[in-house]
């Protein structure tokens, strides 16, 4: 008797810890996803006022944001393809071939990812004054593909440390080319940890703030602009226009979810 | 029956930086025969098979298919196909798919790859799983898909890479008829790598063994078993006594030997006193006798027999503590106090010259301290 009710409390314990954590990760996003409908037209936009679209429609009115956003959409999308490609090509090179140098190689990869963003950042601000390279989308995209090349590789080379190079082999022996077996067998062999390091890559890119900062020139990012308005506190439309990512993403990761369990089947 | 040679090895080395992994090797592969390569881990055996696929280069030597040098030829120009240790099946693609994928780079025809597809299935005895993924097979299903997809192209050769080294014991015996029977249904030329003797002597039209990268012996597995051209040879396939001594007397072909246990004669050519020579028995051709025999003075005691079902085993010791093995017909054991006199008939030893590099050093070691 003793012995279940200690179990029920153990269970109990549990539950309320799970419940703490998942609390703790969803608060701040329910606030924000209230806010949007929150009627309240007085700063700091803190208190419930009623319930209310306006924020939505006021949004789709508000060009700079909008703006903003795409800017963020079409960076992410280039730096994304880019960083892929490079990565990918990189991850299967490096695996595949000896080298002279192959240590050194490797260890610099690391380098991006632990110095910190600001030192990054300068360092990219610096090449693309000395080099004239226009400060705008392009810099933008040079600055999230270079970040995002060392991602790529890392989810790549994993998945191929359990790579069994002999189906390349097995490919070429029966009767495909060099760049053929690529296409046919590694690449779609490698597809979940390409597509991984492709959504990482994209993800970095949507949400890079210090980076950009410096390499932005006048072009805004939706981050940029976030962290503009929230001198005057975060704005309802800001807030709307969070939600709606929210929700894009969310459908994203239940699409991909579901079609994973569909595979495994 | 005309023999044409369909593989030959001339001269060939491979070297990895100082790894000499492959020695002067040379061998000829006849059309339509099973081919084993056999010898243990490390061997060359596997780097020789690369070579002739095409996915290692040789050091130097020429490697001719159909009389053709494929020097310059990648593995996808070459008609050969390959099955690998680890079947190496495209595990994103269903089973149909891995075997028609040969087809596909040959650009064939949808409805011909179809039926081709089908008709290979049901050689290899997988009808019906053709929407399966790799993942959803067995160890042995694997195996049948991996040689489905290799011997639909029609190769001239079929390389297997010890393609039964991964399945258990019951499912390798039945996988070694099948792959006979497939080989002489569809008389395609197999080279086949293995390093289980057993495996070698029951499947193979001829031997070829491997030792540190030289080919040590190629025959018949009956001529490999009775009169193993080497040492090595001879006691890597199946069990042997070993005796090691030296030539003192010839008489026409009987040659005597001083071992260390005593006088022992085989029949032999072509040797000379003082040399130094190995005797190669099998455990069944030993025999005894209670009285001593002319031309043999190796006296021993029986320590142990064992019954194995139809036969005894027995092990015998002799003066210097060496073990000898006999086996002997169930019912026929050996006497357990006294002793027994070893001896062989003619036929029953082989005479081996011991490779000069080995024992001449060892001698002249001892001889120098």
């Amino acid at each position: 008797m003793v012995r279940t009710q200690k179990r029920k409390l153990k269970k109990g314990l549990g539950v309320g810890y799970c419940a703490l954590i998942y609390l703790f990760l969803f608060l701040p996003i329910a606030v924000i996803i209230t806010n949007s409908f929150n009627a309240t037209t007085s700063k700091p936009y803190m208190t419930w006022k009623g319930f209310t679209f306006d924020w939505y429609i006021k949004l789709f009115d508000n060009s700079a944001l909008l703006d903003s956003f795409g800017n963020t959409i079409l960076i992410a999308v280039c730096s994304t393809v880019l960083a892929t490609c490079i990565g990918t090509l990189a991850a299967v090179g490096m695996y595949r071939y000896r080298f002279r140098g192959k240590g050194v190689i490797d260890a610099l990869l690391y380098i991006p990812v632990v110095i910190p963003e600001i030192v990054l950042g300068i360092a990219l601000l610096t090449l693309f004054a000395k080099t004239s390279i226009p400060r705008g989308i392009l810099s933008l995209v040079l600055a999230h593909t270079t970040f995002s090349i060392p991602f790529v590789v890392f989810n790549i080379r994993a998945r191929l440390t359990g790579y069994d190079n002999s189906v390349e082999e097995a490919s070429m022996d029966l009767g495909a080319g060099k760049v053929e077996t690529f296409f046919r067998i590694t690449v779609p062999i490698l597809a979940p940890a390409i597509g991984g390091g492709a959504l990482l890559a994209f993800t970095l890119s949507i949400d890079d703030v210090i980076i950009s900062y410096f390499t932005n020139g006048q072009t805004k990012t939706f981050p940029l602009k976030v962290m503009e308005s929230i001198k005057s506190g975060v704005s309802p439309d800001v807030n709307a226009l969070s939600t709606l990512i929210l929700a894009g993403t969310t459908l994203l990761v239940i699409l991909t979810q579901s079609n994973l369990f569909k595979r495994r089947k | 029956m005309e023999k044409t040679k369909i593989v030959e090895i001339r001269n060939v080395n491979k070297l990895y930086d100082e790894n000499h992994v492959v020695k002067d090797l040379s061998l000829d592969v006849y059309a339509g025969e099973f081919l084993t390569l056999l010898g243990s881990s490390g061997c060359g055996k596997t780097t020789t098979l690369r070579m002739i696929a095409g996915f290692e280069q040789p050091t130097d030597g020429l490697i001719l298919v159909e009389g053709e040098n494929v020097a310059d030829k990648e593995p996808y120009e070459r008609n050969v196909n390959t099955v690998f240790q680890s079947y190496a099946l495209f595990p994103h693609m269903t089973v149909f798919d891995n075997i028609a994928y040969g087809l596909k780079m040959k650009r064939v025809k949808k409805k011909e790859i179809h039926d081709r597809v089908m008709e290979m299935l049901e050689l290899v005895q997988l009808g019906g799983f053709e929407k399966r993924y790799p993942s959803q097979l067995s160890g042995g299903q694997k195996q049948r898909v991996a040689i489905a997809r290799a011997l639909i192209n029609n190769p001239k050769v079929l390389l297997l890479d010890e393609p039964l080294g991964a399945l258990d014991l019951k499912l390798r015996k039945q996988m070694q008829l099948e792959l006979k029977r497939l080989q002489k249904k569809l008389n395609i030329t197999f080279i086949y790598v293995t390093h289980d003797q057993e495996e070698a002597l029951s499947m193979s039209d001829r031997i070829a063994v491997m030792h540190g990268g030289v080919l040590e012996q190629v025959a018949v597995p009956l001529e490999i078993y009775e009169s193993p051209a080497s040492k090595f040879v001879a006691t890597f396939i199946g069990e042997t006594n070993l005796f090691e001594g030296r030539v003192v007397k010839i008489e026409g072909n009987s040659v005597s030997v001083m071992v260390e246990s005593g006088m022992v004669t085989a029949l032999g050519e072509g040797f000379s006193e003082g040399e130094l020579v190995s005797i190669s028995v099998r455990p069944e051709r030993m025999n005894y006798s209670v009285t001593p025999v002319e031309g043999f003075t190796i006296e021993a005691k029986v320590r142990e027999q064992v019954y194995v079902g139809s036969v005894i085993k027995a092990i015998v010791e002799l003066g210097n503590g060496n073990e000898v093995k006999l086996e002997r017909l169930a019912g026929q054991a050996l006497p357990m106090d006294g002793t027994v006199y070893l001896y062989w008939g003619e036929n029953d030893a082989k005479l081996l010259r011991t490779p000069d590099n080995e024992f001449f050093q060892a001698v002249e070691n001892i001889q120098m301290c």
